[in-house]
């Protein structure tokens, strides 16, 4: 089952592209490492977004080429970045005061599990082996307008990671808007899990079983 | 006459003692004053609470602090980065205890400890294990845990450039947690790329006011963390 979700629906680039489509001009835009990441690759034509990363830039640019790279000049994720014209450095302080204060219109972050009211576990699965590490990620759910989440639809072994509720440590109770997974787009409402938009070639019954909470359907 | 300046990295360690919380500002190699926490390795003292936003990595700067014994509690956010691994080993063996923190709430603990405010509320963590045992409270139909202060006895920081009053400017995203430790730390010290003239930094693009900082030390040229730990370089 897991190797079949891997190959229908939406690619990672894919899922990254869709999330990107609603992305409104002019949004102040937090993005996590990974697929997040890639959402910037997408942003439609003739819409102006400044990313924020919370170690303290607001107008982060492209990769760097190899003449432009300074090791003082990182995103959140510890790579090298480059700032745009316009750009703006600060402190720490002020980069989660941006966050907490709700000045940031939209964050797009991965997900280990997403509860039917918008509960997220991402940062730890709770194992006692493990070495605890949160970095900005709860800040980030409790202050951002706008939570999106891109997440593959189950887990590698096919595990549903939509479920009624949580079973790992959450990062936020009821902090998700929407999910992009590979199969479809989700809202999270006060009615449930609203499903808007399948994948190509994906049909509602598909992602229903592989997800652990009634969807309620309600194609745009 | 106020002149902060001192004449080396083991001058302006020197009164730090067995048992102090230290703040070292950076984020990964970012910022991280490594010439300073270097002399602090030489100086030796133990026993230390370190606030960091990480651990270190490879052998060298924090993570030599930390393998060196001198460090019994860390205070961070994200305490695994790539090439990280002395924290992860004496953190699994018991012998070194971990204080995790958001990082929002951290930074924010941070400044408040610096502004003269003894807690505050947040709504970063509501609901989650990081929460727990903490005091909450429900503002205007909205949930929030109360969140500590966070002061030091010292902290060591890196700046682009500085005057003898002790203004700092910082370069890109090197400044993170420096203009706010430097606040909460009741001896803030330190390294600069350069040291410039009473006047050469616009007081318009001041970014930490010399009131913040008591001691600082000129190194022009400082390490790479990155570098070093490429090479496998082991401090001391």
């Amino acid at each position: 089952m897991s190797q079949s979700t891997q190959q229908l629906g939406w690619s990672r680039e894919q899922m990254a592209q869709r999330c990107a489509q609603d992305i409104e001009d002019g949004s102040y835009v937090n993005l996590g490492i990974g697929i997040p990441e890639k959402v910037a690759l997408y942003v439609p034509a003739g819409r102006e977004v400044i990313y924020h990363t919370e170690n303290g830039l607001l107008g982060m640019g492209t990769d760097p080429s190899e003449d432009e790279l300074d090791p003082d000049l990182i995103n959140a994720g510890k790579k090298p970045v480059t700032a745009i014209p316009g750009a703006a450095y600060f402190h720490h302080g002020d980069s989660f005061s941006m966050i907490r204060g709700k000045h940031i219109d939209v964050c797009v972050l991965g997900a280990m599990q997403v509860s039917e009211n918008g509960d997220l576990a991402n940062w730890s699965t709770g194992a006692p082996e493990a070495i605890p590490a949160v970095g900005g990620a709860m800040d980030l759910v409790a202050g951002v307008k706008t939570i999106y989440i891109i997440t593959q639809h189950t887990t590698k072994t096919g595990a549903a990671k939509i479920l009624p509720e949580c079973s790992f440590p959450l990062t936020g109770k009821g902090v998700v808007n929407r999910i992009y997974s590979d199969l479809c787009v989700i809202d999270v409402t006060e009615q449930g899990l609203v499903l808007t938009e399948l994948a190509p070639g994906i049909d509602f019954d598909y992602v229903q079983e592989r997800t652990a909470v009634t969807l309620i359907k309600a194609l745009k | 006459m106020i002149d902060k300046r001192v004449t080396s990295c083991a001058t302006a360690v020197a009164d730090i003692k067995d048992g102090d919380t230290v703040m070292i500002g950076g984020f990964g190699e970012a910022g991280s004053p490594i010439e300073l926490i270097h002399a602090l390795i030489d100086h030796g003292a133990k026993n230390l609470t370190v606030v960091n936003n990480n651990t270190g990595s490879g052998r060298v700067g924090l993570a030599a602090l930390i393998e060196n014994g001198q460090v019994a509690k860390m205070i961070c956010s994200y305490p695994r980065t790539a090439n990280s691994m002395v924290f992860p080993e004496l953190y699994r063996s018991g012998k070194i205890e971990l204080e995790l923190v958001p990082q929002g709430t951290l930074a924010e603990r941070i400044r408040a400890g610096g502004a003269g405010i003894p807690a505050f509320y947040t709504p970063t963590s509501v609901g989650t294990p990081l929460a727990e045992g903490k005091e909450a409270r429900n503002f205007d139909g909205e949930d929030y845990v109360m969140e500590r202060a966070i002061k030091a006895d010292f902290a060591l920081i890196k700046a682009k450039q500085a005057d003898r009053y002790g203004n700092l400017t910082f370069n890109k995203t090197a400044r993170n947690f420096a203009p706010i430790m430097a606040m909460a730390a009741t001896n803030t010290l330190v390294q600069t790329n350069q040291m410039v003239e009473l006047g050469d930094i616009d007081p318009e693009n001041v970014v930490t006011p010399g009131i913040f900082v008591n001691q600082i030390i000129e190194v022009a040229n400082p390490q790479q963390e990155s570098k070093l730990v490429k090479e496998g370089v082991v401090y001391p």
